[in-house]
């Protein structure tokens, strides 16, 4: 192995923090690999979450009592402190929102349906996540638009798709940041540069990449970026919409209601200023303060580091695998830059889903399906993947629990 | 334990499964898919004049409990009635598999009486048409 067991920082003592990691599962040590789908949460997410309902707990906005304006505070301050992590100006261009998809449908049916005119294409990647693929559907259908996707071999956007896909006729570009089914990075720097040459506005999906990776969404220069806060240790229902705001400016809001309006007269009304006229009704405030603990948590480890750890245990359960024939491994080799925590597979003629459920008898937690990516995983011919994720505390004895229970389902299939 | 589940009757059938392919002019065609996993199904079959299955097939792909699952449905419908095949219930299917299964796999094992069963309520729509 060509791999030095080494870490940023001290993974014992940061897998302290998450009780449930504690768990057993069947008289089996849990091995939490199914951190795309979600991850699990700090003491300190939990502990905020639960002063939040025990001390604090109010409408937010408009409430003149005590407790109304703590809880106002620290609704209002989330969206600074989730500014300050992405790399955003201020809170004017956070808008949080229950999860990535409804982001994305925000932008899409907000600021797509205003602005994709009849014979303008919409540029997506072959693998977007079906929330960042459905939506758009939607959009060029009802526009008369064109959908067109940057090819990928192996996670990879081929050379020359960008160029040859974004053109003049092109108004959006939505494409995810991180791939969820290979792991992989897509090329933003250069979609983005090439999509405003051409005049577009670019969606960019960090539901993968802002809770491992460093995100600076004003040096990347996207339009728009969404991401959840529950797969970055935040609770669920807290995701989040970053704009320029130009970009928000353009678009209508998805929600109407209370909370989100200035002035209301029996036959029209007018809106609030950014964020809050995207935030129609009361929002998720107790998640809000989750997310605040979140970031905090995650900025006091730093996220290079996170980074770093993840990629470095992904790579030892890589190269575990690689050599194995009875393992099917997709996407990028175990070197590769481009390259996050995720490890999709498949073991001998074993189906996904009884891969996971063997492995889950030995405590792993790997999800198994088509990620969300039907069309992709046609492309790839195969009808499922098992997908063994990983997060900032994940070890490398776990990427080693991993490999021995795919020993275990050969023996079971052989 | 699930890997009770994956008993070797399970694997046989998964791996070389019965009354697997397509009958052309089939009067019984339905296929179903369960979206949660990607699991696909498809169920042919011909029924004589008292409504009695006198051949059926399978085909189609995902884990081994559905697709075990399916072959040996089709052993234990050949010879039955459209009304015997409409009656069949989960605990028949958990029943014939003979293991444990979660919720989550009953769906699985489940999908190919759901296909059949679908494939008959058209297959009767279209008869008194």
């Amino acid at each position: 192995m060509s791999i030095e067991k080494a870490s940023p920082y001290n993974v014992e003592e940061v897998r302290e923090d998450f009780p449930v990691l504690d768990r057993t599962v069947d008289g089996e040590k849990l091995v939490y690999l199914d951190n795309a789908a979600t991850s699990q949460k700090p003491q300190s997410v939990i502990d905020a979450v639960s002063e939040f309902y025990e001390q604090h707990n109010a409408n937010v906005h408009r409430g003149l009592h005590t407790l109304s304006q703590e809880a106002s505070e620290a609704y209002e301050t989330a969206h600074d402190r989730v500014a300050e992590f992405l790399g955003a100006d201020g809170r004017e261009n956070v808008v949080f929102t229950s999860n990535t998809t409804e982001g994305v449908n925000t932008v899409a049916f907000g600021w797509g349906i205003r602005h994709v005119e009849e014979g303008d294409n919409i540029v997506l990647t072959q693998m977007e996540h079906h929330s960042s693929l459905v939506p758009w559907q939607q959009v060029a259908k009802r526009n008369d638009a064109e959908l067109r996707f940057l090819e990928v071999e192996q996670g990879l956007v081929k050379d020359g798709e960008v160029e040859e896909k974004i053109d003049e006729d092109t108004a959006a570009v939505s494409v995810v940041h991180m791939s969820n089914v290979f792991g992989t990075f897509t090329p933003v720097d250069d979609i983005i540069e090439r999509a405003h040459e051409h005049g577009a506005r670019v969606l960019v999906d960090g539901a993968q990449s802002a809770p491992h990776a460093p995100v600076d969404v004003s040096e990347m220069d996207a339009d728009f970026f969404v991401t959840s806060g529950h797969k970055m240790c935040g609770p669920t229902g807290s995701g989040v919409l970053y704009g320029k705001k130009e970009a928000l400016h353009e678009t209508s809001p998805y929600q109407y209601g209370g909370e989100m309006i200035k002035l209301v007269e029996y036959d029209d009304a007018t809106w609030t200023d950014l964020p809050w006229k995207f935030e129609a009704g009361t929002p998720n405030i107790a998640q809000a303060v989750g997310l605040t603990a979140a970031v905090d948590y995650l900025e006091a480890l730093g996220m290079e580091n996170v980074h770093e750890q993840e990629r470095t245990v992904t790579r030892y359960a890589l190269e575990l695998l690689e050599d194995d024939d009875e393992v099917t491994l997709y996407g990028p080799p175990a070197d590769h830059d481009e390259r996050g925590g995720v490890v999709s597979f498949n073991v001998s003629d074993a189906h996904a889903h009884d891969t996971s459920q063997l492995l889950s008898d030995e405590g792993i937690a790997t999800r198994s399906g088509h990620h969300c990516a039907q069309p992709l995983m046609r492309d790839m011919g195969v009808p499922a993947t098992t997908r063994a994720s990983f997060y900032l505390y994940n070890t490398y004895e776990e990427a080693e629990a991993l490999a021995d229970g795919i020993e275990t389902v050969k023996e079971v299939f052989a | 334990m699930s890997r009770d589940m994956y008993r070797q009757r399970i694997l046989d059938h998964y791996r070389d499964p019965q009354n697997y392919g397509e009958i052309d002019d089939a009067d019984v065609t339905y296929e179903d898919v369960n979206p949660s996993c990607g699991d696909e199904i498809q169920m042919y079959a011909v029924v004589d004049e008292d409504d009695e299955i006198v051949d059926v097939k399978f085909d189609g792909q995902g884990c081994a409990i559905s697709q075990a699952s399916a072959s040996l449905l089709t052993e234990k419908v050949k010879g039955m009635t459209l009304d015997e095949v409409r009656d069949l219930e989960t605990d028949d299917i958990k029943e014939m598999l003979g293991i444990e299964l979660s919720p989550v796999r009953v769906k699985c094992a489940v999908l190919g009486l759901k296909v059949l069963e679908g494939g008959i309520v058209e297959y009767e729509k279209e008869k008194q048409t």
